[in-house]
């Protein structure tokens, strides 16, 4: 990124410092950053305040500014230190600013600032974090290839009539999904409560007797967060489920979307493209572990670990849609699947089973699995979206009824 | 709270912000200083995010203190709304003045405007926030918001950028002076961008060994230098380990002062089984932990202790 490198302050001219935070701002958001022209002059307020003493305080007030999530630490991190490594502009621009900090300082600037600012300007500070980038991305390179089967996925492009067949599927769709109360009020004329303040203006109007208004709680949608399963066994679904979760992302808030094989990959912002090609094609390629194996235990354990407080806090539904079949053969799946379990409001398991009728899936997965389902819902003949959103909209039937009807067949077969 | 509080002026330096956090027994990193230092001055809210019992809410109870402003608190949970965060009438009073004035037969225009006035109006955290202090400006304190839902977030967000209110009876009440805003989240859902770019954001971490351990010296006076290098080298360990719910400052804190109370000089496997309820809260943490890992962990605290005292 030659072009991004800062440009050399010219002596004397006031926009330098402007022009440079400028420069780094889009180099941060050509990292990937939100920053737009309005961080710009908070940052220059931010620097004013400051002032340009200390390496370190530099960068903190940087970072107050630009950054706005945890994730982002890290491309800031490295930006600044690739952008602001020349000594020679950062003096410059300490001689610009520096004026303001004479009258805004209290003691004497002189000496000690010279000294500060040889202190800030020294090169060696830049070093320790450059070797550990490095080291940390060898390390990267070396664990991903040598475990898993990385793969790429094309899919076919959506014709308008299916796109009509799509919205049309999804417009009949009923997830097994109640509307949850919520502990906002909407004026309802049956309603439990009383409306005081809706009396009080209705009383003021007419005069006479005061007419009691209610109100009852509003209702809406929980979350809902879809977990799934693209490894090779589910190969021939992928299609249709990247279908279903675009649908269904863009057509409620608070849907979360993460797929998974071998590692888990939250897909919920390429799945926002409103284009269902636009969305599959970055899907598909911000996912690495495309029909590779399966580790649900693991990426279980991942999801609980790093998402499931951030997106299962407001009573969240969890929709699970895998085959159950694991390579680690069910290893600390069942101990996932419970923390999973109790973490959400509703946990539904969506399988489908082959491609036959009367397959009985019974690999260790699928039993370490079961006991922690609310919800148990096979399809055998999953071809389109409109099936799925069929087997979908089905009314709920009870945890307990799916998991014994399913315990019986078992025993039949045994 | 009868005397007079003293009113302090802001401190003018990076410095002189860390020098304030820690008068008042807070030992923040200069990074956070920076943001504090820039949240007061440039009258921005600030955002903290964090884990919890990494001392968020801690910020503001000792920026109140520090500053000598009074300590404006709003706890968030889902479902609040404005009758609960900024004003509601008090319609019992409305309802008997109304009786009382129909009674005197008072005219209707006068009746609307007697009651909907200041003398009806309950103010919650957010309006008070607003008003004059002898003081200066409070210290307004929204802990953790990602508990409400993105409504109560979208209302926020007019209040922090103009420091104002509508109320459709009276008109719009505006603050002379912007209060002191810190707003917390422990991060169980994104908040919104639009309102974290009107904040200074800030990510709070677990402390380093040697802050924590200073920490610990200001929070718990009471325990012994040994068994205070003892309790961190653990909970650092600890903060190592893959477990649900990494142990904060608090936990900490916490656990120093209940080994204390049970009179323990230094730490052994016992010990920390029987108090492993104070350091971890979720039973698989304590079950992974309890026993012969916690003895190896211990282990490894003390040789690390013996090497660095040799």
């Amino acid at each position: 990124m030659a072009s991004s490198a800062p440009r050399q302050a010219s002596e004397g001219s006031g926009g330098s410092l402007l022009a440079n935070l400028m420069h780094f701002a889009r180099t941060l958001r050509a990292a990937g950053l939100p920053v737009g022209p309005g961080k710009v002059i908070d940052a220059v307020a931010a620097v004013r305040t400051i002032g340009i003493t200390d390496r370190r305080d530099f960068y903190w007030t940087l970072h107050a500014v630009f950054v706005n999530r945890p994730d982002q630490r890290l491309i800031f991190d490295q930006a600044f230190h690739v952008f602001w490594r020349n000594p020679d502009l950062l003096k410059k621009m300490m001689g610009l600013v520096l004026p303001e900090l004479r009258v805004e300082g209290e003691e004497d600037p002189g000496a000690a600032m010279a000294r500060r600012l040889a202190e800030a300007l020294h090169p060696n500070q830049n070093e320790g974090s450059e070797a550990e980038e490095t080291e940390t991305e060898l390390d990267a390179a070396m664990t991903f290839s040598d475990r898993e089967q990385l793969r790429g996925m094309d899919f076919e492009k959506m014709s308008l009539e299916e796109l009509a067949r799509a919205k049309a599927a999804i417009a009949k769709l009923r997830l097994p999904i109640e509307d949850v109360p919520t502990r906002r009020f909407a004026p309802d004329r049956h309603g439990a409560r009383a409306d005081l303040r809706a009396t009080m203006r209705a009383a003021l109007r007419s005069g006479g007797l005061i007419e009691l208004k209610r109100k009852d709680p509003r209702r809406r949608p929980p979350p809902l967060v879809v977990l799934c399963d693209i490894s090779g066994s589910m190969s021939r679904y992928s299609r249709v489920f990247l279908h279903f979760m675009h649908s269904v992302t863009n057509d409620r808030d608070r849907v979360h979307t993460f797929v998974f094989g071998t590692r888990l990959t939250n897909i919920s912002r390429y799945l926002r493209y409103r284009d269902v090609d636009l969305a599959l094609e970055r899907v598909a390629e911000a996912v690495v572990d495309w029909s590779g194996g399966t580790r649900i235990g693991h990426c279980l354990a991942e999801f609980n670990r790093l998402w499931s407080r951030r997106l299962l806090g407001q009573g969240a539904i969890v929709l699970l849609i895998t085959d159950g079949l694991d390579r680690d053969a069910g290893a600390g799946l069942a101990h996932e699947m419970d923390r999973l379990h109790r973490s959400c409001r509703r946990l539904i398991w969506l399988n489908p089973l082959l491609r036959y009728e009367g397959f009985e899936p019974r690999s260790l997965g699928m039993k370490a699995m079961m006991p922690y389902v609310d919800e148990f819902r096979p399809v055998h003949n999953l071809e389109s979206l409109e099936i799925l959103i069929e087997v979908l909209s089905t009314p709920v039937t009870r945890r307990a009824t799916a998991a014994s009807a399913w315990r019986h067949s078992e025993e039949r077969a045994a | 709270m009868g005397t007079a509080r003293r009113m302090f002026a802001l401190p003018t330096t990076v410095t002189d912000t860390l020098e304030l956090l820690g008068s008042a027994d807070y030992i923040a990193d200069r990074s956070l200083a920076t943001a504090v230092h820039l949240a007061l001055h440039l009258k921005r809210p600030l955002f903290l995010e964090g884990e919890a019992g990494v001392g968020k809410t801690e910020i503001a109870k000792v920026l109140a203190t520090a500053l000598g402003r009074r300590l404006i608190r709003l706890q968030c949970y889902e479902g609040l709304d404005v009758a609960t965060a900024v004003y509601e009438w008090d319609y019992a009073r409305q309802m008997i003045e109304i009786r009382l004035a129909e009674a005197a037969n008072e005219d209707r225009d006068e009746i609307e405007s007697t009651i909907f006035s200041d003398r009806f109006l309950i103010k919650r955290p957010l309006l008070q926030a607003l008003e004059p202090e002898i003081e200066g400006p409070p210290v307004l304190l929204i802990d953790e918001l990602d508990r409400t839902d993105e409504p109560f977030e979208a209302y926020l967000l007019e209040l922090l950028s103009d420091f104002q209110v509508t109320i459709p009876e009276i008109g719009t009440i505006r603050a002379d002076q912007p209060p002191i805003v810190v707003i917390t989240s422990n991060r169980t859902r994104e908040i919104h961008d639009a309102l974290k770019r009107r904040c200074f954001y800030y990510w709070v971490d677990y402390p380093t060994a040697a802050r924590e351990l200073e920490i610990l010296k200001r929070k718990a006076p009471g325990a012994s230098e040994s068994l205070s290098r003892e309790v961190v080298g653990f909970v650092q360990k600890l903060r190592g380990m893959d477990l649900f719910k990494l142990p904060g400052i608090a936990e900490t804190i916490d656990w120093t002062e209940a080994l204390m109370q049970l009179d323990v000089l230094e730490l052994t496997p016992h010990a920390i089984n029987d108090t492993l309820g104070v350091l971890l809260k979720y039973q698989d943490d304590i079950a992974r932990l309890h026993g012969s890992e916690a003895a190896r962990l211990l282990e490894q605290v003390k040789a690390e202790a013996a090497a660095a005292a040799a």
